[in-house]
């Protein structure tokens, strides 16, 4: 069976406790989120802080806390039995899913590891939870790292010891023990120096070419333009444009997305205006409609996501 | 008189074997941006506390508009203390957990022994609405907080602001409306900037000119 991970109308709300400054709310971090990730190819995932971006990944590694309510489904197929994310149990996950059929790749990797022990110690460790059969995890350890860049000299080293690039490279190793074909980056790049960023972007690619699938998570489009196949744009918890790459930020169909475009340094360098809606309080109609400057009476109601190759979700795109 | 913040000869860092910079020297001029590049590790975030007063180096002199600064961190002059405005990379760490985004805006202001009742007109410049005002750092995003951070270091009018990746954490969008802030502020004030980043396309767009720190120059 093909590898795939459906996402069909997947939302995740988050319920207030009533003693917080926001009595009974409800937090509407995930609306109603459809995507198809396939084997072959990377989708960045982009937008604001607080859009719902780190909640969806979260969701699919079954990291929500006790307070989310989810609803739509995450189907992950292929090897193995086909399951839905959303509702399969944590024992379940945690022996079968992660790590060896989805892998995470951490934001700030060095923050990540256990900091009293070695990165060979981690690292073996792994290999022997992933492939408890192998009578020499010491030499399977070595291959991973040296797959991911990474001298056995390297693996004595203790986290604090690391460069922000090795690191890097740590991480990326762990995550590729267990052979999963579905990445989920969070924010890889965040706070790397630029050849940091070269180095990871091109061990993105090359995963990529193995045949595995990366859903990289990041508020940087330039990180995005220079890995990404497809781009989803997300704005209040909603998909509100999905498409080819260089489609999304050269002709980009909807407000927001030309905004964000805009709002580099090497465009025009202009902010949108306004803030993101309160997820607590989101407008009935298209979220985006109180910062938008074409909006219309029409706007006052939802505008779907279109079903086309490059997708938008508004009535009057550009 | 806003002459400049001029750091001269400046050998810092943390091991006086090794400093991370010797003998360097730049000037953020008045009513411009002075734009510092360079990887992890070439000595910039030293830099930044070093010109922000908030780290003694080995040798060199800092000048205030002219006067040798005298002391860091606590035994620096209040009244040189407050003429430089600090941003740092991660907003999280810049703000007490326990306060209101107000309560942090009007900090200066009140350790100052001054009214705090520029704290909407600072909210305002740096476009936070009322309702974020009330909420503590948990309670909103990395660039709400930032945004604050913002007019926390504006608070006390400062005569430079000492930007260190001040932008890392933030999307394109908020990256743009706080460069703009920060370039009104400089309009209206003539205040100097000193503006730090890995991000090369992004200093290249938003200061008057850029100086790259690599480790030939810093160091050993």
């Amino acid at each position: 069976m093909v590898n795939e991970l459906v996402l069909d109308h997947l939302s995740v709300r988050f319920a207030l406790p009533g003693k917080f400054s926001l009595p009974g709310a409800t937090v509407a971090a995930v609306n109603d989120v459809s995507l198809r990730i396939r084997p072959g190819e990377c989708v960045a995932l982009v937008g604001e802080s607080g859009c719902g971006k780190t909640v969806l990944a979260n969701a699919l590694l079954g990291f929500l806390p006790g307070n989310a309510q989810t609803s739509g489904t995450a189907t992950l197929t292929g090897d193995g039995p086909s399951l839905d994310l959303l509702t399969t149990s944590d024992t379940v996950l945690a022996t079968t899913v992660r790590g060896r059929r989805i892998g995470l790749i951490p934001q700030s990797p060095a923050a990540h590891l256990t900091p009293v022990r070695t990165a060979r110690a981690q690292l073996e460790e792994a290999v022997r939870v992933h492939h408890p059969t192998d009578t020499a995890p010491r030499d399977h350890a070595h291959r991973v790292a040296a797959r991911a860049g990474l001298s056995p000299d390297d693996l004595d080293r203790y986290p604090h010891e690391l460069s922000g690039g090795m690191a890097q490279r740590v991480a990326n190793a762990l995550a590729l023990v267990g052979d999963p074909w579905l990445l989920i980056a969070d924010e890889p790049t965040t706070g790397l120096d630029r050849h940091l960023v070269d180095g990871l972007i091109e061990e993105f690619r090359r995963m990529v070419a193995d045949g595995r699938a990366v859903l990289l998570i990041t508020h940087d489009l330039a990180a995005a333009q220079r890995i990404a196949d497809r781009i989803a744009v997300m704005y209040a918890g909603r998909i509100i444009e999905i498409g080819p790459t260089r489609k999304v930020l050269e002709v980009p169909r909807h407000h927001y997305s030309r905004g964000l475009v805009d709002a580099l340094p090497d465009r025009a360098f202009t902010p949108i205006p306004g803030q993101p809606p309160l997820l607590t309080d989101l407008p009935a109609g298209c979220s985006f409609a109180p910062r938008c400057d074409q909006a219309a009476p029409v706007c006052a109601e939802r505008p779907t996501l279109t079903d086309d190759d490059h997708a938008v979700a508004c009535h009057l795109p550009c | 008189m806003l002459t400049g913040l001029r750091a001269d000869a400046i050998t810092a860092g943390y091991d006086p074997r090794h400093p991370v910079l010797t003998d360097f020297s730049l000037t953020v001029h008045s009513g411009q941006t002075f734009g510092l590049a360079g990887p992890s590790g070439s000595g910039k975030s030293t830099l930044a506390r070093v010109l922000a007063l908030l780290h003694k180096p080995f040798a060199g002199t800092v000048h205030l508009d002219g006067v040798p600064v005298t002391g860091f961190r606590q035994r620096a002059p209040r009244a040189q203390r407050t003429r430089i405005g600090v941003l740092f990379q991660q907003p999280r760490l810049s703000v007490d957990p326990r306060m209101t985004l107000r309560t942090a805006i009007a900090e200066p202001l009140r350790a100052n022994g001054r009214p705090a009742d520029r704290v909407d007109e600072l909210a305002e410049l740096v476009m936070l609405t009322p309702e974020l005002l009330v909420r503590r750092p948990h309670e909103v995003s990395d660039g709400q907080l930032q945004r604050a951070c913002l007019a926390r270091a504006l608070a006390l009018r400062p005569g430079y602001l000492v930007c260190d990746e001040m932008t890392t954490m933030l999307d394109a969008s908020t990256t743009a409306a706080l460069v703009n802030v920060i370039r009104d502020y400089q309009r209206q004030t003539g205040a100097g900037v000193l503006a730090i980043s890995h991000d090369t396309v992004l200093l290249d767009h938003w200061a008057d000119h850029v100086v790259t720190l690599d480790n030939a120059t810093a160091g050993n």
